[in-house]
């Protein structure tokens, strides 16, 4: 079976594009996606957009093992290629409702090139649900509250060693099947209610 | 839908090809999420030489939709060559609708200048950078002052602007005043006068900067902190003028020399065509402006 690709490429990758770039900008803002493309793909139709929008053969993509099947449809459509590793790939696509979720495993930029990291574009079920996380940071006036459903126990955590590699450290992109939400490294989650 | 198409069929929406594009919005995603620090990407020639901003000029190609306004300033004026030209560029390679009216842009791309209006939520300001690495003049090699951003060692850069306040009593540099973003990266502000610095921190529009000879991006997020470099005993002051805009009465706002006859006449005018005459469409008149529908003739 094979998946069509993005309705007006050039419109929808420009629109999806600043859907993500707004996302990134204003963290833990929910920003609808510019476009979707393929509610049958295992990725999500918003993070499958952004795939579309963002990979080409200069990048290389890691999929989580619920992702594994995507490999064929993402190489086909965008001529990216699947890394050997996880630190090996410009960007990674998880699902969380799924996936484990290891930041550490993932590339983390060098002092010298802090942009050489991956971007994760994380699949989760609604920016509705979750513990309330209150984000600042760049980006964010005085502080933002945002959710994410399903987020790993120990995310905090991890968001924590994260944020202590900065500036080297991921950037995190959430999709839900209508929207993106950022999490840049440059974020900081100051306070997480259970 | 229809309009949008036509536009760009025949040749590329916004001139530059998806691929470069993508590479450029790649290198933008990673400006933002690290503030001030200046991500490589590989320039593209452009239709124009270098001097007229091609790292801009990418920069708003690679971001620009069809729904965007776009208004572009050259040392504050929407009407020189320089603004004129991009304009057209834009409207002919991507259909946008453009203006010089700083509220209704969504997109503004400047040279040496931010604009007077306080800048909103959702707006872009994209810089034409000539020179990005705000360390260059200390050390021209590249691997030095990469290294210099990694330990973030910034202390040359505090001991050479000492060396000013020595020789002068304050610091001279009065363009591309450097700062330090988000309390990590010293960044190149492009050439705007020390005057718009303040303009930068926290701001509520994202800020993006684009080099294209040096090959660089760099961005500075909405709501960032950004502070101009100064010592205790000698905190940055932004330029102050002693009389007003001659044409709109204007007491803060960046005013530009103009000759106004042969006899060695001259006033001071904003810099800012556009907030110039706002202010005098409103009624406000400095000492040699006329009421604006005179001036208008
Ligand atoms: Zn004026």
């Amino acid at each position: 079976m094979s998946l069509a690709g993005l309705q007006n490429p050039v419109l929808d990758q420009q629109a999806t594009f600043r859907a993500v770039m707004q996302a990134l900008a204003e963290p833990g803002h929910a920003v609808p996606a510019g476009a979707v493309a393929g509610e049958a793909s295992p990725l999500g139709p918003v993070a499958r957009a952004i795939a579309l929008s963002l990979l080409d053969f200069e990048v290389q993509f890691h999929l989580s093992p619920s992702l594994a099947s995507a490999e064929g449809d993402l190489t086909f459509h965008t001529g990216s290629r699947r890394a050997a590793r996880p630190d090996e790939a410009e960007f990674a696509f998880l699902d969380l409702r799924h996936d484990a979720l290891d930041l550490a495993s993932f590339a983390q930029g060098t002092p010298e090139y802090p942009d050489r990291s991956t971007t994760l574009v994380l699949r989760v079920e609604s920016f509705a649900e979750g513990n309330p996380l209150t984000l600042a940071g760049p980006g964010i006036p005085g502080s933002r509250k945002c959710r994410i459903a399903g987020l790993p126990v120990d995310f905090a955590a991890q968001w924590g060693a994260n944020a202590a590699r900065s500036p080297l450290g991921v950037d995190l992109i959430f999709t839900t099947s209508e929207a993106v939400l950022g999490l840049p490294r440059s974020t900081r989650i100051i306070e997480e209610a259970r | 839908m229809s309009r949008t198409a036509e536009n760009y069929r025949g040749y590329n929406f916004a001139y530059l090809d998806e691929q470069t594009k993508r590479m450029i919005r790649r290198a933008i995603l990673k400006a933002i999420a690290i503030p001030g620090y200046q991500v490589p990407f590989a320039s593209r020639e452009m239709p124009m030489p270098y001097g007229w901003g091609t790292g801009g000029v990418q920069v708003t190609a690679a971001i620009l939709g069809p729904s965007d306004v776009l208004k572009v300033i050259d040392q504050g004026a929407d009407d020189t060559t320089n603004a004129v030209s991009i304009r057209q560029f834009f409207e002919k390679t991507a259909g946008v609708e453009t203006t010089t009216e700083t509220g209704k842009a969504s997109v503004i791309q400047t040279r040496h200048r931010i604009p007077e209006a306080k800048l909103q939520a959702n707006q872009v300001l994209v810089y034409q950078v000539p020179i990005p690495e705000p360390l260059r003049f200390l050390e021209p090699r590249e691997t030095e002052t990469r290294t210099l951003h990694a330990l973030a060692e910034y202390g040359l850069m505090h001991v050479r602007l000492y060396e000013d306040i020595a020789q002068h009593g304050h610091i001279a540099k009065t363009y591309a005043y450097p700062v330090l973003v988000a309390d990590r990266y010293v960044m190149d502000p492009s050439p705007i006068p020390k005057f718009d610095n303040p303009k930068m921190h926290e701001s509520a529009a994202l800020q993006l900067f684009g080099a294209g000879r040096e090959k660089r991006i760099y961005a500075v997020p909405p709501h960032t902190k950004v502070v101009s470099l100064d010592f205790e005993d000698h905190p940055f002051e932004a330029t102050k003028f002693e009389q007003p805009c001659a044409l709109c009465g204007a007491k803060d706002s960046y005013l530009d020399e103009v000759i106004t006859d042969d006899r060695g006449g001259r006033m001071f005018v904003c810099s800012d065509t556009h907030h110039c005459e706002t202010r005098r469409c409103e009624g406000h008149l400095g000492p040699l402006g006329m009421p604006v529908t005179e001036a208008a003739e």
